[in-house]
């Protein structure tokens, strides 16, 4: 799939948003006044910036509004939902604390779970997708939701918690690039099963259907070097696992120690989001050509 | 709100009105329906009632509204103010434009008119371009035949009074197997694909020769891929094994060709290997019942195909035995050839038994009484379901002449021509040689030309040769070195006016051909002669003019452009004068006329030529006092006789009831804008087959004015006139050919079909290029034009050369990978890709894909420029030096068809460059370039 | 509503026979042409005249080439492809703000463009390649049946067609209701064995395609069959044979 910077840019500040949300709402830590205007100006920023920045993906963002309508079968609306209703629960909640310095404790609970789940939500937008078999797995949801939180406790200073949750984002992280990487052909997705000719024998991409490029190449058809691919993912791993782990393990607690390490985690996270974009094939890369050959350029 | 609750009009209003006319962009000439709304072309589909496409548009058809809308279309006239082939213009008024061209023409015309070539591409109108060059005088006149399919037609029209292409078709409802030859696309596009997907339907058979397994041979049911130029060979020991095996039509031989006439084989004679006349000029047969020699037509006759006779102690036998006594030959044992063609033995042998087995053993009867024309009445039509159609892959080789008539000998032997199942002509064809006209050549200051400049050579005497025996045409077409060059060589006229040979000509003037690019060999050799100039600084050709309607590549080479309008902005006339629309059931012709009005200041280009013709007062175009005759296109189309009762069009004449031959009527156009903008005539059933010897038909053909008397005829298995130029090379009659042609003209202009190894193989070490290269139209382009349709030039934007399993191998190419390749010729590099269906010798490219920076208002990156390219580069007009001093064409040595698909090339993989080679600079666009964005919609 | 209807009425869908389609890309250019001018916003094509154009098509042509496993040379295989009206349609079901919908009464799967954000959520959805997102109106666009010419009352019985189907020179395109096994089209699937593109997605298309007939099964032909056993055995013998044979007829 196209890396495109508006969705990693939105899926990794909104989630780091939505996981501060997440503490926030769980009193972790426990703030109120100009202290929590601090903490919340950063989620809100990030949560929202995030939101704001996927309408840069949209054909027509002044009609996004319709987007709340079909919660009953998309998850894309479900995320516009929950995000919606997060960011309301959450926002009272922060009015509440930084100006009336008062903690609504079970409106911080619900604003927690409804951030939890916009997290979720967006992954499933990912996770569904069955002609992206590197997505269509449950280990999705938990890898952008263990990252989420990870972040989210590195930015609310949750040391022993954003560890605990370090390295189970980093195990599920190695998980879902490892089985990623067999998922297409355990599918048995070919370009025999897509064009059905498999009965007569092996087929190839002769001619593509068009000389130049089109919207499904450049939206879906990527590819990217293997090599590339794995200096790629150790960079991510060292960033965005090994890095914050070693900092909170090695510096004391502080503003200064959290912001390192999310620097790191950041860095990290936006090299893993990119590969997560870049190394998912979608299926009609098939039909171009793209899995026997290097032929068509993303 | 649930699912059927949607706002959706499935009955939108579709336009306001819809104009019927006729398609352009290629020369199937379908009929479409433009669709108008606000005056615009909204949408265009094929037109369901139409003879041609019944109702289906290929892709171009389809695209036709991004033609007419295309950024390049040229704007006004314009004059020449950079040098030649810079592309700097000034646009200058109609009035203008004209006055130059006719101070220009007039005193050429009142001194010598042959100093005027006059050559017009992919005309549709010759009938009326040639009249006008007539008139004018001029020798040096033909449209774009030689360099495209002159073999095809004449070798058809020699053996058998017809070809395929626009000529014939197969009966496509009762076919049962069909083989086609080295066809990608043709010009009989739909026609063919609507035929190919009858026949799947039916579940009959398609086998495909051809190098290349694509399009029509991707579909076909077995593919041979031949080694290109070896068609004649392959085709021959199909013919061995069917002689062999007795699986041939005696009936049919005996009845209608002239298998059963008899030769002269008297040594040394005058008239040694031509046919034993009577009296009145008839040929001879032996009459089976008397044993008596006969005159062919006789009632009653039957012919016998074993006949000999002795007469002065010589034995002369018929043409039969001459024929079955070559082809029974072991050198034409599948055996022999097999490896040569790069098909094995054994599977051409499979190929003729199933040949014989639909022929004869799938043969039916249809019920239909029918008489021939020796008065013979036949209760039934013997049917045999096996079909032929062969294109450019056989026609565009220097041994093609040869190899198309093979093939109708083939289809002849198998009796399958103008037979229910088998190959039919569509009016007004068949038509036997003696039907058409000699060629004429001899000018005079002030005066038109002796007769029609094309035509068929019957012997020497019909050359084309002035007092002094030079060549009389500047490209010496009808000369000794290619004598049935039947639609003259536009390919060699840039070429000899450069080298001033045979004389130095001082106007070229060309239309719709983009010499300068594609449509020429030896591309950049062209642009040097076209820009070279002599010692006094002065273009060595001293004046082009032009007619394009767009901004091709050959515009910038002009010194005056008349910009013609596009398809849907002028009248045209689609007549039986020359290349008509028929179908086998029906002769049909049709017109165009302005569903739009241009924009801009463009003239259809017949329209100029008319009113030129007045200017110059050519005598076919102004009246007793001296006034234009004509007013425009128009009114010539209407107005115009050729015979007394027959002009351009055949339909609704005289009161508009009148059909062929009629009074002129006024209303005419409108009568066809009426009718879809078409007229057909059906074929009588009794007339549907066996057309050159059926009464019926024959009379049926006189009445629509196709000829002025029956005139049946037999097929030609022995082409006398190839023998008449022979006997001239073995020294007998006046005329003689130069002695460097001599044993070219006993080896190749054989009566009788023969196979010899295209010339290039001849001149070229197949050691140093071992690989064929050849060229195909994709089926989404037309030539250089597709590329300014923002539609189809998505389709094909850039060309790979196209590389065999084996080839790619070799050289360890991976997909990206770039090659050198080169000709003895030349040298281009370009991007390769892998095809495994393809002949292993063999690369290929599509045609006409690359362009030149700064044509058809592309930007200067467009893929065209930088990616694609064009083959042509490697092909040269002439075959290298010889060292005899001597220009040899490359060129069918009998009808001087440029041999494109001789070319031999290595290939050499090499590091990719930025652009594909040669890079030429960029012209300077006299239109400016096209938006970056097309939302093609009139409605909002 | 993104939701699917249970079943619909009909299923109106395309049969492409890949036995006859010769790749002229008609199809592609009348589709572009109709559906230009007709459903909704038009087809764009951006950088037309550029380096690197890039247009709105609905439906196009891939070329395949397949080695087959029996041996032989290879098959090259035109293979048009336009949305296929899955009766599972996932394009529909992941859309947020129901522009995406399959019609209950025929199956067809449209777009409403003026309730589309362009999130092109849709297009990841489809297997294969049948939504392309146009770029200058910012909405979804795919094959819509041609939904306005099959009801069309302004149009001719006859015409009451796709456009691609109805230009389709060879006639590899064939149009009706696959959910009638009684239909046209239905009883050329079965009789041909007509398939499903990447059954494994699930998603139940309605379009179906025709496989290409065997290919190359003349077989070499070592000893001369019957048909062409000759009729002399030598040069001569061939004059005597044909003196017998005209006599008889
Ligand atoms: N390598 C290689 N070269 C080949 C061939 C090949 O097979 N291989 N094939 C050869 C053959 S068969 C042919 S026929 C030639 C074709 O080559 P050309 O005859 O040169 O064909 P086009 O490129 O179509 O160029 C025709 C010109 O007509 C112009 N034109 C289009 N419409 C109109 C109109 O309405 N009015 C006017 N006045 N002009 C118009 C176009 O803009 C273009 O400049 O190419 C030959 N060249
Ligand atoms: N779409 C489209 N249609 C066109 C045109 C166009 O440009 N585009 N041009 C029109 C014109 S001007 C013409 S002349 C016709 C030409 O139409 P075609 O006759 O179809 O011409 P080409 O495309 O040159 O294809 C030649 C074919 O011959 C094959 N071939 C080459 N050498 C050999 C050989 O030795 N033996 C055999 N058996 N095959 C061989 C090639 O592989 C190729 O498939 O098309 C007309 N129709
Ligand atoms: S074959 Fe295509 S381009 Fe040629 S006349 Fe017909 S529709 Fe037009
Ligand atoms: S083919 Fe694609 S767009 Fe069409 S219905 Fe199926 S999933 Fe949806
Ligand atoms: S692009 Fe339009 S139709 Fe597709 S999912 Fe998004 S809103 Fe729905
Ligand atoms: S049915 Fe209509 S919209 Fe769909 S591919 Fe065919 S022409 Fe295009
Ligand atoms: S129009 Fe018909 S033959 Fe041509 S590409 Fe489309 S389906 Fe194939
Ligand atoms: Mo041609």
């Amino acid at each position: 799939m196209h890396p495109a910077p508006s969705v990693i840019v939105f899926t990794v500040l909104s989630g780091l948003g939505f996981g501060l949300l997440s503490f926030l709402g769980l009193g972790l830590p426990q703030v109120t006044g100009w202290e929590a205007f601090f903490y919340f100006a950063l989620a809100f920023a990030l949560a929202v910036g995030g939101l704001v920045a996927s309408t840069f993906h949209l054909g027509n963002p002044q009609r996004a509004l319709k987007a709340f309508t079909q919660w009953k079968t998309s998850w894309l609306s479900r995320e516009a939902w929950l995000s919606s209703l997060a960011l309301v629960a959450m926002g009272l909640y922060a009015f509440a604390a930084v100006f009336l310095d008062i903690s609504a404790g079970l409106l911080g609970w619900l604003g927690a779970a409804l951030s939890v789940a916009t997290v979720v939500a967006t992954s499933m937008i990912y996770a569904q997708l069955m002609t992206v078999p590197r997505w269509n797995h449950w280990l999705t949801p938990l890898h952008l939701l263990t990252l989420s939180l990870a972040g989210g406790a590195i930015l609310a200073q949750q040391s022993a918690v954003a560890l605990a949750l370090l390295v189970v984002a980093g195990i599920v992280q190695i998980l879902h690039w490892v089985l990623g990487d067999r998922r297409f052909e355990e599918r048995g997705h070919t370009i025999e099963s897509a064009t059905g000719l498999g009965d007569i024998g092996a087929a190839r991409l002769f001619e593509p259907p068009h000389t130049g490029t089109n919207y499904l190449l450049k939206e879906m058809v990527h590819v990217v070097g293997r090599k590339h691919a794995q200096k790629l993912r150790v960079i991510a791993f060292v960033f965005m696992i090994v890095l914050p782990i070693a900092v909170l393990i090695l510096l004391p607690q502080g503003i200064v120690s959290a912001a390192l390490a999310i620097l790191c985690y950041l860095i990290g996270t936006f090299a893993s989001r990119w590969l997560f974009f870049a190394e998912a094939e979608h299926v009609v890369g098939l039909y171009y050509g793209a899995r026997s050959a290097q032929a068509v350029a993303g | 709100m649930f699912f059927e609750d949607r706002a959706l009009d499935t009955s939108p209003k579709v336009s306001d009105e819809v104009r019927k006319t006729t398609c352009y962009m290629c020369a199937c000439r379908c009929g479409i329906n433009v669709h108008m709304k606000d005056g615009k072309v909204a949408y265009i589909e094929g037109n369901r009632d139409h003879p041609v496409n019944k109702g289906v548009l290929c892709a171009k058809g389809s695209s036709g509204i991004m033609q007419v809308n295309a950024p390049s279309r040229l704007r006004a006239p314009m004059k020449r103010t950079g040098p030649r082939g810079s592309g700097e213009f000034e646009e200058i008024s109609w009035d203008e434009a004209l006055s130059i061209a006719t101070l220009w023409l007039e005193p050429i015309r009142k001194s010598s008119p042959e100093k005027l070539a006059f050559f017009t591409g992919r005309d549709q109108s010759q009938s009326f371009t040639s009249f006008w060059a007539q008139n004018f005088g001029t020798p040096n006149y033909a449209a774009h035949g030689g360099f495209c399919s002159v073999n095809m037609a004449t070798a058809g029209i020699y053996t058998m009074g017809g070809a395929f292409w626009e000529f014939g078709q197969p009966d496509w409802d009762r076919t049962k197997l069909f083989m086609i030859f080295g066809v990608a696309e043709d010009h009989d596009s739909n026609p063919i694909k609507m035929g190919l997907g009858k026949l799947k339907a039916r579940g009959g058979k398609v086998i495909g020769v051809n190098p290349i397994r694509s399009g029509y041979n991707a579909i076909a049911d077995e593919w041979v891929g031949i080694t290109p130029g070896t068609d004649g060979l392959f085709i021959s020991a199909l013919i061995h094994l069917l002689l062999k095996a007795g699986k041939i039509d005696l009936k049919y031989l005996a009845n209608f060709t002239n298998a059963p006439c008899l030769l002269n084989e008297t040594p040394g004679s005058p008239d040694n290997g031509l046919l034993l006349r009577d009296s009145d000029g008839k040929p001879l047969v032996v009459d089976r019942t008397t044993g008596t020699l006969t005159p062919f037509d006789e009632p009653g006759v039957k012919p016998n195909l074993a006949a000999s006779v002795e007469m002065d102690g010589v034995t002369h036998r018929t043409v039969f035995q001459h024929l079955a006594e070559r082809f029974l030959s072991e050198d034409y044992s599948p055996e022999a050839v097999g490896e040569r063609c790069g098909v094995s033995a054994g599977r051409i042998k499979s190929i003729a038994a199933e040949l014989a087995r639909v022929a004869f053993e799938e043969a039916f009867e249809l019920d239909q009484p029918w008489t021939d024309f020796r008065g013979k009445r036949h209760e039934t039509m013997t049917g045999r379901p096996v079909s032929f159609h062969a294109m450019r892959g056989i026609s565009a080789h220097s041994n093609g002449f040869q190899t198309c008539r093979t093939l109708h000998v083939l289809q002849i032997l198998l009796g399958t021509v103008e037979v229910p199942g088998g190959f039919r002509f569509k009016p007004p064809y068949p038509k036997p040689v003696e039907a058409h006209p000699t060629p004429h050549c001899h000018s005079k200051p002030d005066c038109p030309l002796d007769g029609p400049h094309l035509g068929f050579v019957r012997g020497p005497a019909d050359l084309a040769f002035k007092e002094d025996g030079s060549p009389a045409r500047i490209d010496k077409a009808f000369t000794w070195e290619n004598p049935l060059s039947a639609h003259g060589l536009m390919h060699m006229v840039i070429s000899n006016a450069h080298a001033g040979d045979p004389y130095k000509i001082d106007t070229l003037f060309l239309y719709m051909a983009n010499m300068a690019w594609n449509s020429s060999m030896n591309t950049r050799g062209v642009m040097e002669m076209l820009t070279d100039k002599d010692e006094n600084g002065d273009y060595v050709i001293p004046r082009i003019i032009y007619s394009d309607a767009y901004s091709s590549e050959m515009v910038a080479y002009a010194d005056l452009i008349l910009p013609d309008t596009t398809y849907l902005e002028r009248h045209d006339c689609i007549s039986l004068l020359d290349r008509p629309i028929c179908e086998a059931e029906a002769a049909a012709d049709a017109i165009r006329w302005p569903v739009v009005e241009p924009d801009r200041d463009v003239r259809g280009f017949q329209s100029v030529l008319i009113d030129l013709g007045a200017r110059l007062g050519l005598p076919g175009f102004i009246d007793e006092n001296g006034e234009a005759r004509y007013e425009d296109y128009a009114d010539y189309i209407v107005n115009h006789q050729r015979r007394p009762g027959i002009g351009p069009l055949a339909g609704f004449r005289g009161d508009g009831t009148k059909t062929g031959r009629g009074d002129i009527n006024p209303d005419q156009l409108e009568k066809y804008i009426e009718n879809g903008s078409f007229f057909v005539e059906h074929v009588p059933d009794e007339a549907a087959f066996y057309k050159p010897w059926n009464r019926a038909y024959q009379d049926w053909a006189v009445g629509l004015g196709f000829y002025d008397k029956p005139q049946p005829y037999l097929f030609q298995l022995y082409v006398e006139p190839l023998r008449r130029l022979q006997l001239a090379a073995e020294g007998h009659g006046e005329r003689q050919p130069p002695d460097h042609l001599r044993q070219q003209i006993l080896e190749c202009l054989d009566p009788l079909p023969t196979w010899y190894p295209v010339l290039e193989e001849t001149v070229v070490d197949p050691e140093q290029y071992p690989v064929h290269a050849l060229t195909q139209r994709p089926m989404a382009m037309y030539h250089s034009w597709g590329s300014q349709n923002a539609w189809l030039r998505q389709i094909h934007g850039r060309n790979p050369l196209y590389v065999p399993t084996k080839i790619w191998q070799q050289h360890g190419f991976e997909d990206g990978d770039w090659a050198q390749v080169t000709s003895i010729h030349g040298q281009i590099t370009v991007p390769v890709a892998h095809m495994a269906g393809l002949n292993e010798n063999t690369v290929w490219t599509w045609n006409a894909i690359g362009k030149r920076k700064g044509a058809w208002a592309l930007e200067d990156d467009a893929p065209e420029a930088t990616k694609g390219f064009l083959l042509n580069h490697l092909i040269h007009e002439l075959l290298p030096s010889k060292g005899d001093g001597m220009r040899w064409a490359n060129s069918d040595p009998i009808t001087g068809q440029a041999a494109w698909f001789d070319l031999r090339v290595r290939i050499e993989k090499v590091t990719a460059p930025e652009e594909s080679q040669p890079v030429f600079g960029a012209l300077k666009s006299p239109v400016g370039e096209g938006p970056a964005v097309v939302r093609q919609k009139v409605s909002k | 509503m993104t939701q699917l209807p249970e079943t619909s009425e009909k299923k109106l869908g395309l049969v492409i026979d890949l036995d006859t389609c010769v790749g002229c890309h008609a199809c592609v250019t009348a589709c572009k042409g109709w559906n230009t001018e007709n459903y909704g916003a038009p087809l764009s094509d951006m950088d037309a005249y550029g380096s690197n154009p890039s247009g709105t098509f609905l439906n196009r042509v891939h070329s395949y080439e397949v080695e087959p496993r029996a041996g032989g040379c290879s098959q090259t295989v035109h293979f048009p492809k336009s949305c296929l009206h899955c009766d599972d349609a996932p394009c529909v079901t992941v859309c947020p703000t129901g522009a995406s919908y399959k019609r209950q009464e025929d199956g067809i799967v449209l777009v409403e463009e003026d309730a589309c954000i362009g999130c092109g959520l849709c297009a990841w959805a489809c297997p294969y390649g049948a939504r392309e997102l146009d770029l200058a109106a910012g909405v979804m666009k795919k094959c819509t049946l041609c939904v306005d010419r099959i009801y069309n009352e302004n149009l001719p019985e006859e015409d009451r067609i796709p456009a691609c189907v109805r230009t389709c020179p060879a006639g590899a395109r064939h149009f009706g209701d696959l959910g009638d096994p009684s239909s046209e089209v239905s009883m050329l699937v079965a009789e041909r064995g007509g398939f499903d593109l990447m059954p494994e997605q699930g998603t139940q298309p309605t379009n179906k395609y025709l496989p290409p007939r065997p290919k190359d099964q003349l077989p070499d032909m070592d000893v001369l069959s019957p048909a062409l056993e000759p009729v002399a055995g030598e040069p001569k013998g061939f004059l005597k044979w044909l003196d017998k044979a005209l006599e008889a007829i």
